[in-house]
């Protein structure tokens, strides 16, 4: 750490590190200097000139360097002739800074006087009154009338869609480049821009299809004004209307931290979610989310939400009591000790995995995850990243490896933050960039900044881990790495031996279960043999393809290996919880007794013989763990739909008829539990989970205009669990099972896309437009030789499975390989596989 | 009385040395020669420093010490600046049409004095034929070995680039040159970093005036104690002072530091067209403060010091020429319309300013106005000046706050109720609107 | 439509020849010239081209096209007569020559006669103060300097871009 700088803001000493900007480091002290333009995730660039104050240095002596004094034997301070940008002055020792000078007041109000010229000044109609930073700040700063001919404004269009998500409305932009920065630096995706120049600028996109990026929900959050809102929230409620709770989004491994925005909607006069906002957590998602994760909660309000318990009679699912349908599942168990086989989806929370786990165990039945389709959940534990592991920060002493995922897709916040480590584009002191090693089969988006890329065959991914592995070591002990290999693996060696840091993150791109947990093993190893796993900012993190695989893993809930009717072939009953093996393509034994736990008529639920409607995350409270280990509370949002329970108290409910104790009374005595029997959950309660620090940058509170419109956290920062290395236990490299040799020729190899159309995501309405149809990528060459073309309907067929879909040539796929995305109701693949495509 | 420094050309017997073998029979690309192949890039630095010669694109930096700031990494890039968009200059076209290779020499000596192996000249788009005659002008630079890879056998490569901008005055200013060079919008760049560190590309950069650079060359080839006969002790040299406006004989003149405005406008240039009386002087262009043309100002010299004494600017010598026909309050709406279409929208004050202040003065020609428009529009000046990211904003209120001060009598006879006033046929007319 | 790669892969190559590599986004202003070069104007399609080729979002070169004034997202005449009536030159009766001028066209400023030919603009600066009143005239093929012009002068040159 740099020493500190010693300055004054309006005569009061303050300290801050060296290179921090004024406006920040005053803020520490709460002298909210003014900004528009400025945020203190972005660069600044000093241009809405709000933040304009006075800035002087003690005088010093040409000759000797000393200070000069004043008559009162005090340091002569030489003020510079010009007001300074707050934003873009870095703090210097002895430096002065006057806030509230007349000069300074003056400035302010002439900027928000200018502003406000070409602004139409429909608060009253507009999203943001309430909590806009030009309304506040003009309630603060601004002149009480303008002087400037009215009548005279620029009108501008009101309604521009930049996307079918995001709306502008020209008239009230302020110009600050807020949102094209966020776009460019944060974003890594500049389709939206400045047209024109001076009093003529405009936002416009003539990218196509419009303003389609995965985080643009974020730019209405910082921008300043109304001007950009979202299709799904726009006209739908003024801020002060809104109740708000915090959660956490169920979309993806991150576990992003959410403020849910619920209001009595609708001619019902239900409370609805009008919105979803980043919640800060500033190891987890800062204050951003991901349009998924924004857009993607309506599955929790869906009509069609199952909401009273249904029980089979005559061939007929019927409406039944709580009482009468636990009775009939109790019965069913208790007549088939040891024949119960659970499955468990990776979306129940660590409360509901437990439950089950301990009813499964009470009755001598098993349980196993769904799908489970990808393993390393208790390597994980094992050399998972560190406590306070900062991925956005790390910096040119580390070295990011992303093997066998397509960060971007997979999990979208994580991109942002690996992204921002290998560019330091965005506001950073510390400019140097991490070192970002890719490894796959396929180009995705994080080849774009990628220090090194290199592919390997499909089949070979836990080997060129390995051998990855062995040339770092090579190059550490000074050798050269060996002759013949690329430049590309040589430079990734090299820069993995240079390391200080490792965060590898591996996921299953084009793999099952037994490759992904191959895979992990490989990454295990080689973080063990650099001495960097479970470490402070270095360490495992796995891309689990679900919000709480992790949890599922740590509750000891585990995927089996094996398909649905393999794992429950003896079974007399099966429960599947938030597990729709049917929609997946699996087979359930004909004989079997199905009960389902769900929120929808999924189509396992359509074949169950009891169905219980379970809670969505919104109605109850409970607990994930994220891929980075951190465990985090959400909390009730919405009242609860009919008569649907948490997961966990059925679960309960039912031990609690089989005799298995009674109930626990909430959520948190669950935890209780777990803390008590899960070693690396000891000490986890729901007060702690609750706990908050104060965070940098300080947004929220009444400073709306300086973060825009991300909100504080209230409900808790979470805890992370220690890894078995920060336990201080030894952890040592084991042996990689060897893959299956690649089949030959044409391969269809599943991957993942983030708008896919699973039961959570695809009721959400407004992303509809954005959820493509079936499709497979194919090379070029493959497409030549089968004579088909871009946009060609095209049959699939992997093992006596097939389906027709569109294919797509777009010069992703690598020779020889059929990327199959998942998840968007083509076929469900658990591996690489032999494959055809023709025509259709 | 005049020694032809930058526009050689004009000497009897050197018409013809826009043709490489003309300016090489005159002793061209000698000084190159000599620094290529015997002087150490700091001893050019040395010779640029004690030769005083300050840039000629404004600011009068001196150009030896600019130099001395490059910061101490690879690779470094020199970059002409031959934006020329200042209303009322155009000294640098002259000098790239008539007298290309001097200022191609002085461009690419400053490349090696930088150790630059690349440099790009910036030429305002309106050049377009210019810059067509300037590439065949490179080539045939390449062809005689001045440029390239080892130039004259040395180990010293070095490549000339044109680059042209596309109508867009405040790509001039040399942070927003740079964007524009790297393809972004011409905004622009927070200082610090100045260019010297982080430039072109965000490496060490010297960007120098198209006529600073045409100096170098003699310079060189006559040494620091000759250029420093020239001129006054803090501005010494030549400089081309751009006449334009109601002069009679509009054009580019060549003079040493130090002449008065009297014996430029009244000795060598005829005086002013038709007969008529001088009444006001704008010295730089529409960027800096106007000057009345009273017996002081004619009698100030034009030395960066002496102008600057008066309350304007000397800048970049683009002297306009006003009668007394002329109503300045019509001037200042011509400038000010000008700044506001060339704000690039970067900083709300001139963003804004530049639209109130052009909205208010054509009020004032119309007639529409009372005095408190007048005073509204003097508080505007104010909520500008001193206030924007780049100086733009502060040449956008010059020739308002000058004539509101120097001229109260242009504005009020255009106050409701004023007595009608003689039509101006010239100076009455609407500003057309430009294309945007 | 012809892609630009395709009509001029000589100059295509050459522009980006002239930038460091890792920096192809310099060769968007040179590129959108030639993008410009048979329409006078830059063709939407073109947008994406450029943007491939210096590597960027096709927003990003749309906004090049936005900030300078001699590039057109639109079609105007085939000829644009571009009257520079800044300070200087209206000191030098160029606001009267260019009123005039469009008089003679029929136009008001800013517009296009009727048979597509010339666009008339009135423009900032040209650095030509001392030779008023005078014009630019841009068309595909580039700008041309016309100095010290009269009202005669200027109808002849109408008169011949009009019978092109
Ligand atoms: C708004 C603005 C416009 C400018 N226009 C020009 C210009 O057209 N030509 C020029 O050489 N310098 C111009 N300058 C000055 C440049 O920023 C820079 O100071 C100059 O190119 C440095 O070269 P010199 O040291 O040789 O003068 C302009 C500055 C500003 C603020
Ligand atoms: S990144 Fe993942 S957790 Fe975060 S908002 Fe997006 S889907 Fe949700
Ligand atoms: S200029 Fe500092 S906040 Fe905008």
């Amino acid at each position: 750490m740099p020493e500190p700088v010693s300055f004054f803001v309006d005569g009061q000493p303050v300290t801050a590190a060296p290179g921090t900007i004024v406006v920040d480091a005053a803020k520490t002290v709460g002298n909210d200097i003014p900004v528009f333009c400025y945020h203190p995730k972005l660069d600044p660039v000093g241009m809405c000139r709000m933040c304009l104050v006075e800035i002087g240095m003690p005088q010093r002596d040409r000759a000797t360097g000393a200070a000069v004094l004043d008559e009162d034997g005090q340091p002569k301070i030489a003020w510079l002739p010009k007001l300074q940008t707050a934003c873009t002055t870095p703090v210097a020792a002895g430096m002065h800074v006057r806030t509230t000078t007349d000069a300074v007041e003056r400035a302010r109000k002439d900027v928000v006087e200018l502003i406000l010229t070409s602004h139409p000044l429909d608060c009253p109609v507009c999203d943001k009154g309430g909590e806009c930073p030009l309304q506040n700040l003009t309630m603060r700063h601004g002149p009480g009338s303008s002087r400037f001919v009215f009548d005279e404004k620029i009108k501008l269009e009101k309604h521009v869609p930049l996307g079918d998500l995001i709306y502008l409305d020209r008239e009230r932009c302020i110009q600050c480049a807020r949102c094209t920065r966020f776009q460019e630096d944060i974003a890594g995706d500049p389709v939206i821009g400045f047209d024109q120049r001076g009093r003529s600028l405009q936002i416009v996109t003539h990218s196509d299809p419009g303003f389609d990026s995965y985080f643009s929900g974020n730019t209405t959050d910082i921008c300043p004004v109304g001007a950009l809102t979202t299709a799904d929230f726009r006209f739908g409620a003024r801020p002060w209307e809104l109740k708000h709770s915090d959660s956490i989004c169920t979309h993806c491994p991150v576990g992003c931290n959410l403020h849910l925005n619920t209001r009595r909607s609708g001619v019902a006069g239900d409370f609805v979610i009008k919105r979803v906002m980043p919640r800060q957590n500033e190891l987890v998602n800062e204050t951003w989310i991901c349009d998924k994760g924004r857009f993607g909660q309506h599955f929790a309000t869906s009509i069609d939400r199952l909401t009273v318990p249904l029980v089979r009679r005559g061939g007929q699912l019927v409406e039944a009591t709580w009482d009468e349908a636990l009775a009939a599942v109790a019965a069913r168990m208790q007549a088939a000790p040891g024949a119960v086989a659970a499955l468990a989806g990776e979306r129940l929370s660590n409360e509901d995995l437990f439950a089950l786990r301990r009813l499964m165990e009470g009755t001598g039945g098993r349980v196993a995850l769904w799908p489970g389709a990808m393993g390393g959940g208790d390597v994980v534990q094992q050399v998972g990243v560190g406590a306070g592991t900062d991925i956005a920060r790390a910096s040119g002493d580390t070295a990011i490896v992303l093997v066998a995922t397509d960060l971007e897709e997979e999990a979208p916040v994580w991109w942002l933050r690996v992204r921002q480590a290998a560019t330091k584009a965005g506001a950073t002191l510390d400019k140097s960039r991490a070192q970002l090693i890719v490894l796959n089969g396929r180009s995705t988006t994080a080849d774009s900044c990628a220090t090194h890329v290199v592919r390997y065959a499909y089949g070979a991914e836990a080997a060129s881990v390995t051998a990855l592995t062995a040339m770092a070591a090579q190059v550490r002990a000074g050798q050269a790495p060996p002759a013949g290999v690329t430049a590309e693996i040589a430079g990734a060696a090299q820069a993995l031996a240079a390391a200080k840091n490792i965060i590898v993150f591996y996921g299953r791109d084009g793999l099952g279960y037994a490759g992904s947990t191959a895979v992990a093993q490989a990454c295990a190893n080689l973080l063990i043999a650099t001495g960097n796993g479970g470490r402070h900012n270095s360490g495992l993190v796995p891309v689990w393809p679900h919000s709480n695989t992790q949890g599922a893993w740590d509750m000891g809930v585990r995927p089996s290996g094996l398909g649905a009717a393999e794992f429950a072939a003896d079974a007399a009953v099966v429960i599947a919880a938030g597990a729709d093996p049917l929609g997946d393509g699996e087979q359930l034994p004909g004989s079997t007794f199905v009960v389902a736990v769900e929120l929808f008529a999924t189509l396992t639920a359509q074949r169950a013989d009891v169905v219980l409607p379970a809670r969505a995350f919104t109605e109850r409270e409970g607990t994930l763990t994220s891929g980075e280990r951190r465990v985090q509370r959400y909390y009730p949002a919405l009242p609860v739909r009919g008569q649907a329970r948490a997961d966990w108290q059925i679960f309960s409910q039912i031990g609690e008829q089989l005799g298995l104790g009674k109930s626990p009374v909430s959520a948190a005595a669950v935890m209780l539990e777990i803390s008590r029997s899960v070693a690396h959950y000891a000490g986890i309660n729901y007060q702690a989970l609750a706990n908050v620090e104060a965070q940098w940058p300080d947004v929220g509170g009444s400073d709306l205009y300086y973060g825009g419109t991300a909100f504080q956290n209230n409900g808790g920062l979470g805890v992370q669990t220690p890894t078995l290395i920060e336990r201080g236990q030894a952890v040592a490299a084991l042996a990689v099972a060897a893959a299956a040799a690649p089949p030959e020729g044409l391969r269809a190899v599943p991957v993942a896309v983030l708008y896919d159309r699973s039961t959570t995501f695809v009721r959400s309405a407004v992303m509809g437009a954005h959820i493509p149809a079936p499709y497979v990528e194919l090379n070029a060459a493959d497409a030549a030789r089968m004579q088909v073309a871009d946009g060609a309907r095209v049959r699939l067929q992997v093992q006596g499975r097939s389906a027709e879909l569109t294919a797509r040539v777009n010069g992703r796929a690598p020779l020889g390989v059929v990327l199959v995305p998942q998840s968007l109701g083509g076929l469900v693949l658990h591996s690489a596989q032999p494959a055809t495509v023709e025509r259709a | 009385m005049t020694e032809h420094v930058v526009l050689r050309h004009r000497q009897p017997g050197l018409e013809n040395i826009n043709q490489l073998a003309a300016y090489q029979a005159s002793g061209g690309f000698e000084a190159y020669r000599t620094v290529v192949t015997s002087m150490t890039p700091q001893a050019v630095i040395d010779l640029i420093k004690a030769s005083g010669l300050r840039g000629r694109g404004g600011a009068g930096f001196p150009t030896g010490v600019k130099w001395s700031f490059l910061s101490n990494r690879f690779p470094r890039y020199v970059v002409a600046n031959s934006d020329e968009s200042e209303p009322g200059t155009f000294k640098d076209r002259e000098i790239m049409e008539r007298n290309p290779f001097q200022f191609l020499e002085g461009l690419m000596i400053a490349s090696y004095a930088a150790q630059a192996s690349t440099a790009y000249n910036y030429l305002r788009g309106e050049f377009w034929e210019l810059a067509a005659r300037l590439d065949a002008q490179i080539a045939e630079l390449h062809a005689a070995g001045l440029l390239g890879k080892n130039v004259l056998g040395t180990q010293y490569s070095l490549a000339v680039h044109n680059h042209l901008g596309a109508g867009a005055y405040i790509c001039g200013e040399e942070s927003a040159l740079l964007e524009s060079i790297e393809g972004k919008l011409g905004q622009p760049r927070l200082k610090p970093p100045f260019p010297a560190d982080r430039g072109l590309y965000g490496q060490p950069t010297v960007v120098n005036n198209t006529e600073t650079l045409a100096n170098i060359p003699p310079i060189v080839a006559r040494g620091a104690e000759w250029y420093r006969t020239l001129g006054t002790e803090s501005s010494p040299g030549t400089k081309v002072m751009c006449l334009s406006g109601h002069v009679a004989n509009a054009g580019n003149y060549e003079v040493p530091f130090g002449i008065t405005f009297r014996e430029l406008i009244f000795g060598l240039a005829g005086g002013i067209r038709g007969g008529r009386t001088l009444k006001a002087i704008l010295p730089s262009g529409a960027s800096a403060p106007i000057l009345a043309a009273t017996d002081k100002v004619l009698d100030t010299r034009l030395t960066y010091e002496d102008v600057a004494a008066l309350g304007s600017q000397l800048g970049s010598a683009s002297i306009i020429l006003m009668d007394e026909t002329v109503d300045m309050s019509w001037v200042a709406l011509k400038t000010t319309h000008f700044f506001k279409h060339e704000s690039c929208g970067k900083c709300t004050p001139c963003r804004e300013g530049t639209y109130w202040m052009t909205h208010i003065l054509d009020r004032v020609q119309a007639g529409g106005v009372q005095a408190t428009d007048l005073a509204l529009l003097s508080d505007v000046t104010q909520q500008i000046g001193g206030k924007c990211l780049c100086p733009l904003g502060d040449f956008a209120t010059s020739a308002v706050v000058s004539s509101l001060k120097l001229f109260p009598a242009d504005y009020e006879q255009h106050l409701m109720g004023a007595a009608a006033v003689p039509a101006k046929p010239a100076a009455r007319a609407k500003v057309a609107q430009p294309v945007s | 439509m012809m892609s630009l790669q395709q009509k001029y892969p000589d100059e295509v190559a050459a522009i980006l020849a002239r930038y460091p590599a890792d920096n192809k986004r310099s060769a968007v202003m040179p590129l959108l010239y030639l993008a410009q070069r048979a329409e006078n104007y830059v063709p939407a399609a073109a947008l994406d081209e450029v943007a491939a080729l210096c590597e960027i979002a096709p927003t990003q070169v749309a906004s090049i096209v936005g900030f300078y004034t001699l590039y057109y997202d639109k079609p105007g005449g085939r000829h644009r007569i571009q009257v520079c009536t800044d300070l200087p030159c209206a000191l030098r009766g160029a606001d009267d020559f260019a009123a005039k001028l469009c008089a003679h066209l029929g136009v008001e400023m800013g517009a296009t006669t009727a048979d597509g030919k010339v666009t008339v603009e009135a423009v900032m600066c040209l650095a030509a103060c001392d030779r008023a009143p005078m014009f630019q005239v841009q068309n595909g093929a580039g700008l041309t300097f016309h100095e010290n012009q009269t009202l005669e002068s200027v109808k002849a040159l109408v008169a011949k871009l009009q019978a092109e």
